[in-house]
């Protein structure tokens, strides 16, 4: 069904823009682009704002009517507001979290995708629809009892709450993506592979992982971004700044520093801007995410 | 064990010493099938439905996580007709739940339609309207905390150039929702990728027939457009609407529910009771609330929209 859809939605949108081109006449389009830039400059204000705030003295912040331009450019605003608190631990330990979770999460997940798009099982649909429906259970539900449940087992300020989950399927958003993808890939490919007597490991690990290379690069990089935005669960779960995340370490700004605007917008920009260079990167697998999901969703 | 051959549909003629290989491949099958789906299924016990009972349990008890659980029967739940904040709470995310999610709702469809033109770059428009949403909520607060500043903030000096008079976003319990619904409504970019994969969906030869018929652009519109994106509109609707529920970082890191509680999302108060009090078992009866929450929401959401939604083709 997937398959289907991904084909016809090119080869439509292929058909229908050539089409739809003509129709639409050239002021509309002019209208229209006017309007978008209109909408991105709003947009991107906020980051505009955040950085020339990051990089301005502490007099120039307070000025009516603002400027925009900081002047002088005071650069040492990054390494200080970045030495209050140890933000280079916090990267460390998010990179570590985040490398391991998405090894986790594209095993396991994959796993469970594979056996949900392209075995037969009994229960095999029903199973999937109840995990489905975790996906619409809030965290703060389980936020109370998984909170106790790890700390019977001794894990609390440690990162074992932030990345065993993850190593048993991690969201079933990442299942239901891969799944989506993996009944793209055509059956007579394992098929032949089976009547060659491949087992089922063989064939997902050599043949239908290698191909669904693009959609496990769609989940590692939400994954990535889970684990370096996510805020509450480590809120929960650890306690000792040495462990912080880089979400929490941002936070320690909170209270003592928040009327340090420069020091905490620039914090704040340095601890973005690898998102928004990983989403610049990998703009296209973004993109191959959210037509794998949300169609047909 | 006859479902192979139904779901092939294939009608050959089946000897018994066929049937027998036929029947051991399925089964071993469907033995791979349940160890591919073991660590999912083993995940979704240990992390879901094992912690889902021990929060029903614990909601029966009175526990600080000191002294031993102590069961009280269904008093938690009692205990929340006369919490004042319960009801507080429980009213200021529904009300962000309800102003949010169907503005976000239209500015993503909208935002999507306007770049399902193909004009002069597009794809950066694409870029830039998506960009908020990988930001970390964290460093997102802070900054729109700081736009919102009543002094300096950005928002507050362009009022002032336009002869306004200063609004004190954060800081008035009237304007602090507001304020919230602003800072969210930045990140629609996630929902608007999912309807403008939507749109590129719609045939083109259904406007055509539309125009031929001779449909304007709003009859297209209300028509065409709506009913063929009415199951990815039900969709993200849906998550829209359990994503707002769960509004908690900004809240803890502006406002910290204030002022005058205005912004206490219930998932600021579920911490509160769980991590600042130490109530496990109110906490926990809390959250079973808000799950009931939930599944009322929804059902309300499937039965209000679901016979409206239109599938193209049901090929399941």
């Amino acid at each position: 069904m997937a398959a289907d859809l991904v084909n016809r939605n090119q080869e439509l949108s292929a058909a229908a823009a050539s089409r739809r081109r003509k129709l639409i006449r050239r002021g509309e389009r002019a209208l229209i682009w006017v309007v978008l830039l209109l909408l991105t400059v709003i947009m991107l204000v906020p980051f505009g704002w955040m950085a020339s705030t990051a990089l301005k003295e502490r007099a120039q912040i307070f000025t009516y009517p603002p400027e925009w331009v900081p002047d002088p450019v005071l650069w040492s605003n990054l390494h200080e507001a970045l030495t209050l608190f140890p933000f280079g631990t916090f990267v460390r330990n998010t990179l570590l979290i985040a490398g391991f979770n998405i090894v986790g999460v594209v095993l396991t997940s994959s796993l469970a995708a594979y056996g949900f798009a392209r075995l037969r099982f009994p229960g095999r649909d029903v199973i999937f629809m109840i995990l489905l429906s975790t996906l619409m259970l809030p965290f703060a539900v389980l936020m109370i009892p998984r909170y106790v449940q790890f700390r019977e087992l001794g894990w609390l300020d440690s990162w074992l709450p932030l990345i065993v989950p993850n190593w048993f399927g991690g969201s079933v958003f990442y299942i239901f993506l891969l799944r989506q993808f993996f009944r793209t890939i055509p059956r007579e490919l394992s098929d032949a592979a089976k009547l060659d007597g491949a087992s089922e490991f063989r064939i997902y690990w050599q043949i239908v992982l290698p191909l669904a290379k693009p959609a496990l690069a769609v989940v590692a990089i939400f994954v990535f971004l889970d684990s370096w935005n996510d805020f509450l669960a480590p809120l929960i779960y650890i306690s000792s700044p040495s462990k912080y995340t880089v979400s929490l370490g941002l936070s320690l700004f909170m209270g003592n520093y928040t009327t340090q605007w420069a020091y905490l917008m620039a914090a704040s920009t340095v601890m973005t801007l690898p998102t928004i260079a990983l989403f610049i990167a990998a703009q296209r697998y973004f993109v191959r995410g959210v037509v794998l999901t949300g169609v047909k969703g | 064990m006859a479902r192979v051959e139904i779901n092939q549909g294939q009608r050959t003629i089946v000897t018994p010493r066929m049937r027998r290989s036929r029947l051991s491949l399925a089964r071993r099958e469907a033995m791979s099938g349940y160890i591919f789906i073991l660590p999912a299924v083993l995940g979704f016990v240990l992390w879901t439905a094992g912690p889902m009972l021990y929060s029903a349990w614990m909601s029966l008890h009175e526990w600080n996580l000191m002294q031993p659980a102590r069961y009280v029967g269904l008093a938690n739940f009692r205990r929340m007709a006369d919490d004042a904040l319960f009801w507080k709470s429980l009213r200021v995310t529904l009300t962000y739940a309800i102003l949010l999610v169907p503005l976000f709702q239209v500015v993503s469809l909208l935002a999507a339609m306007l770049l399902n033109v193909n004009v002069r770059g597009v794809s950066f428009f694409r870029a830039a309207f998506y960009l908020p949403t990988v930001v970390p909520v964290v460093a997102a607060s802070f900054l729109w905390g700081w736009i919102f500043n009543p002094e300096f903030g950005l928002l507050n000096s362009y009022l002032r150039k336009l002869g306004l008079t200063k609004i004190l976003w954060f800081q008035e319990p009237r304007w602090a929702m507001t304020a919230m619904i602003i800072m969210s409504l930045w990140t629609f970019g996630g929902t608007m990728v999912i309807y403008l994969a939507g749109l590129q969906g719609i045939p083109a030869h259904l406007y055509e027939a539309a125009e031929i018929d001779g449909a304007g652009a709003f009859r297209k519109f209300f028509t065409v457009t709506i009913p063929m994106m009415s199951p990815v509109i039900f969709f993200n609707f849906v998550l829209g609407m359990i994503g707002a529920l769960q509004a908690f970082t900004q809240a803890y890191v502006i406002t910290d529910g204030g002022p005058q509680n205005s912004t206490l999302f219930y998932t600021l108060y579920i911490f509160r009771k769980g991590f600042t009090d130490f109530q496990m078992g109110y906490a926990s009866a809390l959250a079973w609330v808000l799950f009931a929450l939930v599944m009322v929401l929804s059902l309300l959401v499937f039965r209000s929209f679901g016979r409206r939604v239109y599938y193209e083709d049901d090929g399941r």
